[in-house]
């Protein structure tokens, strides 16, 4: 391999934006999509793209702000390093797309407007109308092409990602994929292979995730060796408009833009939402979190539409549980230029105009802030050192991920607007190490031919037998809804052990179902019917992974949520007694600290079934403190809890200091 | 608590929408299939039980999982092409009760209003069939690589922001920006025709890409890469390459094959002012014709 040559899985915005950096490089990519990289599923993202900005630092804001308020939204469960690198890098990345010529909205001066989104009180969010992932991942198609023209670029849309080839020493060689036209095998030598294959919302059946995201491409990569982090945490957005075929997202910026969340006082008044008075109207987001209001973090927010439908029962239906969300105070033409696309969808989907009718929406399941475990060098600064060969690496050398398929950035719950950051900030940071990786004196050692044909045969083998199976009793589109409605029913707002443990056997029996499911094609010409097939059996160690993981994980954090071992707030109403509390409370939160602050590792075992490990994580940069949005006594918790950061701090210091310094 | 939340997760995948539909049990399909590329073309009908809100895609999902025709064969599930289901991605097009749309966006009740008791679905015919109702779109993007659709910035490191662009000229750029490269406007064309080249035997697949790519480049190039040099020459940086863009739209398949029957506005699922960006960039191209000549 003369030229240096690297494949990239996954042609979203973290995979094109790595494309586009390595060609810049000069390195020659493979990339390889499922679809024409184009209809990824980034085009779904609609709310914006968060950084500071030079209004927003008048304000206060900064780079650490925005990193303390991401590692605060995602409860401290994320190494601190990588945040902090994406946070400085923001600015920059805003501008890089803003020169790409993304539609950013502008002010009447002509600069990039912005919004708020949740879990921050600075309006940080840059946007394009309703569509910002669209619009950027237009513009980096668009390099991408031009790369294209130029041959630095070469695609390969309608291909599927097999499986990565390792050698001897488990270092990653290539991989092997899929023409899903002619169904034909090819191996992709490579110096470096990157997975930017996004998240795996199809494990939960419906989501607000587009059809590619199955998690197949990661799952393989789990199952040939790569460690999985953080599985269980996965993000249920509050806002999305339930279908029969997927549920469509509505974004978090109809509530930036002023939308409020309510349902009637009365459990399922059949009045018009619009004639109901105000009196008999209950904005519970804006009466339990007055600080946030609408836009408490997207956990919360889901909890408590959740929580105000099943055990309060004021779902606005009987038979289908949802709540308002009014936009009808705003003025149509505000709607119309900063909401428009998303609007548009909830018309053209539910045939009613949420410009003049409050939308009825509720939570679906929408990020996996889980994936591949990926490392890290930390900079001396406490950032990340560019270029190192660990940046993004996973547990298999050579092997990296970027993007949602990574476990990096949003640790226990994702803030809105953070992940077009991470997926294209990742993307371009990881293009020097690559370049350094085809640099580096780990070049194959002969000839790699067998290699890669033994691979390719037993990829084969492996399809052969698929499509040999043509008696089995079992239907795996039947099977997919099971395995959806298990995982929704278990793993997502509200988890609770004796559930999660029946689920997982359930799981395992599934996992065995899945090898008798018979197959309707047998064709070797756009075989969608043994592609699904192959990725729904891929399912299954994930699934598991999911399920284990949100078992052991005695605790709530983000969005993991088990009522058996939350924290409650405050009963003592005096002074005194409160601080009693309050201490007590702090004093438990930091033994759960001690025990749970860890991201949890899976390897996948024999039969997919996981074995599941935890590792400390790095806070050097901002030490946990509790998540207190709205808990009752949370004013008293938060001074007691200052009394003793304070302390700490002032033993570390007496500590640093220079024997006999008092003398 | 426990309760309510087994049964609110029924809830939540029970069936969707606002059930203002019709009460009918079933629906009947009828889909033109294709098993290989260039073979022959053959209908087959298919029943799924109907359920309220229901879409083409949701229909299409329970035919993959039954696999049996309506007169109880069993068939191979039928092939197409989809993603996002939010009409964004631009992947589902298909010509449904013969117009062309979004397979995602099309909701059986209005379309059983439109069409009576069956729903006919048909693969797109101005590209090349792979199988059933998928087809090959390659051309489109190729459109994209002739009119140069990006801005040529100087690499991507940090140089600042991008140029200070007004609210007007934003809300300009934004909707012909939506474009999802679907290719209903050209289904839609008179001018545009399909352009199928196969491989030969003997020929290599560099050989045969570029005899592909230029067969692509003798048809009509159509309104969704107009109105992208549109946009991309409206923008202060696009511009910087505004000529070469003009070039590729005043060559063989260029605007000047542009027919104006204005069909493409009329089934863009965006909205895009196509004819807008067509008579925007035939100006140009006068424009820069007669520039042409002047300065020979």
């Amino acid at each position: 391999m003369a030229q240096p040559r690297v494949l990239v899985v996954g042609g979203g915005l973290a995979g094109l934006a790595a494309t586009m950096r390595l060609a810049e490089l000069g390195i020659d990519v493979d990339l390889v999509s499922l679809v024409p990289v184009k209809r990824s599923h980034s085009v779904c993202a609609q709310g914006g793209i968060n950084s500071v900005n030079a209004l927003t630092r008048q304000q206060g804001d900064s780079e650490w702000k925005h990193l303390d308020d991401t590692v605060y939204g995602g409860d401290f469960l994320q190494h601190q390093p990588p945040v902090k690198e994406m946070a400085d890098w923001g600015p920059k990345i805003i501008d890089l797309m803003d020169r790409l010529g993304v539609p950013f909205n502008r002010t009447s001066e002509g600069f990039r407007d912005q919004r708020r989104f949740g879990g921050t009180l600075y309006k940080r969010t840059a946007f394009a109308g309703a569509t910002t992932g669209q619009q950027l991942l237009y513009a980096l198609d668009e390099q991408v092409r031009r790369w294209e023209v130029e041959g630095k670029v070469k695609k390969w849309e309608f291909w599927d990602f097999l499986g990565p080839v390792l050698d001897e020493a488990g270092r990653c060689r290539g991989a092997i994929c899929q023409d899903l036209v002619t169904m034909q095998f090819k191996a992709f030598a490579a110096d470096a292979v990157v997975l930017a294959t996004g998240g795996n919302g199809l494990i939960y059946g419906r989501s607000t995730m587009s059809m590619v995201c199955t998690g197949s491409a990661v799952s393989r990569a789990y199952q040939a060796g790569a460690c999985y982090g953080n599985g269980e945490f996965i993000q249920v957005h509050p806002t999305a408009i339930p279908g029969a075929d997927k549920l469509r997202l509505m974004s978090e910026s109809a509530r930036g833009e002023g939308g409020r969340v309510w349902v009637p006082r009365k459990p399922q008044d059949q009045r018009d939402p619009r004639s109901i008075p105000e009196a008999e109207r209950s904005y519970f987001l804006e009466e339990r979190y007055p600080k946030y209001g609408n836009l408490v973090p997207r956990d919360i927010a889901t909890r408590e539409i959740f929580d105000i439908c099943t055990t309060d029962g004021l779902s606005v239906e009987k038979d289908r549980l949802c709540v308002y969300l009014d936009l009808t105070h705003i003025p149509k033409e505000t709607l119309d230029r900063k909401l428009g696309g998303i609007l548009e969808i909830y018309e053209k989907f539910q045939g009613v105009d949420p410009r003049v009718t409050p939308m009825k929406i509720f939570p679906a399941v929408h990020y996996s802030m889980g994936g591949l475990w990926v490392d890290y060098e930390k900079s001396g600064s406490g950032g990340l050192a560019e270029g190192s060969l660990r940046n993004q690496q996973t547990s298999l050398p050579g092997l990296y991920a970027i993007g949602e398929c990574d476990y990096q950035y949003h640790g226990a719950n994702r803030l809105g607007a953070n992940s077009l950051l991470s997926c294209i900030f990742s993307g371009l940071f990881v293009a020097p190490t690559l370049a350094n990786v085809c640099g580096a004196a780990t070049k194959a050692a002969g000839d790699q031919t067998r290699l890669f044909d033994a691979e390719i045969r037993r990829h084969e083998e492996r399809h052969r037998e698929l499509l040999a199976r043509t008696a089995g009793d079992e239907n795996p589109y039947t099977l997919h809804q099971e395995l959806g409605n298990l995982m929704t029913r278990v793993a997502t707002v509200v988890r609770r052990n004796d559930q999660l443990t029946a689920a997982y056997n359930e799981a395992c029996r599934m996992a065995e179902r899945w090898k008798r499911c018979a197959v309707s094609d047998t064709g070797n010409w756009t075989n969608q019917n043994v592609v699904f097939t192959k990725a729904l059996g891929d399912m299954f160690p994930i699934a598991k992974l999911i399920l284990k993981g949100a078992l052991l994980r005695d605790e709530c954090r983000g969005a993991h949520f088990k009522p058996a071992f939350s924290m409650p707030g405050l009963k003592a109403t005096d002074p005194e007694g409160k601080r009693r509390e309050a201490e007590q409370w702090c004093d438990a939160f930091e033994a759960n600290t001690r025990k749970w602050l860890k991201s949890t590792i899976a390897t996948c075992g024999p039969n997919g079934d996981p074995e599941i490990s935890y590792q400390d994580i790095d806070t050097s940069l901002i030490p946990p403190r509790p998540r207190l949005y709205g808990l009752v006594g949370g004013d008293a918790i938060e001074e007691a809890w200052k009394d003793r950061a304070a302390k700490a701090a002032g033993q570390v210091a007496e500590k640093g200091q220079p024997a006999g310094a008092g003398a | 608590m426990i309760k309510a939340a087994d049964s609110a997760a029924d809830l939540v995948h029970g069936a969707g929408g606002d059930g203002h539909g019709t009460a009918r049990s079933v629906v009947r399909v009828r889909v033109l299939r294709q098993d290989v590329a260039g073979g022959e073309s053959y209908w087959e009908r298919f029943e799924v039980s109907y359920e309220p809100n229901m879409n083409v895609i949701s229909v299409l999902q329970k035919i993959a999982a039954q696999a049996r025709s309506q007169d109880g064969r069993k068939v191979a599930p039928v092939a197409w092409d989809c993603n996002c289901l939010e009409e964004v991605c631009g992947s589902c097009t298909m010509l449904i009760n013969g117009r062309t749309r979004m397979a995602c966006s099309a909701l059986v009740d209005r379309l059983q209003a439109e069409n009576g008791d069956e729903i006919e679905l048909r693969p797109m015919s101005k590209f090349p069939v792979v199988r059933d109702l998928v087809v090959d779109r390659r051309r489109v993007f190729r459109g994209l690589e002739k009119v140069k659709a990006w801005v040529p910035v100087e690499g991507s490191y940090d140089l600042g922001p991008g140029p200070r662009i007004s609210p007007e000229e934003q809300e300009d750029a934004y909707p012909l920006s939506e474009c999802m490269s679907c290719g209903c406007c050209l289904e839609a064309c008179p001018q545009y025709t399909k352009v199928e080249t196969v491989r030969r035997d003997d020929e290599s697949e560099a050989d045969f890409e570029k005899r592909r790519k230029s067969a692509f480049d003798t048809g009509f190039v159509g309104a969704h890469a107009i109105s992208q040099a549109v946009l991309f020459n409206a923008h202060p940086t696009g511009r910087m390459i505004a000529d070469e863009r003009m070039e590729a739209l005043t060559r063989q398949g260029g605007i000047q094959m542009c027919g104006n029957a204005q069909n493409c506005v009329a089934v863009c699922p965006k909205r895009i002012p196509l004819t807008r960006s067509i008579a925007r960039a035939g100006r140009a191209a006068t424009v820069w014709a007669l520039k042409k000549l002047f300065d020979r």
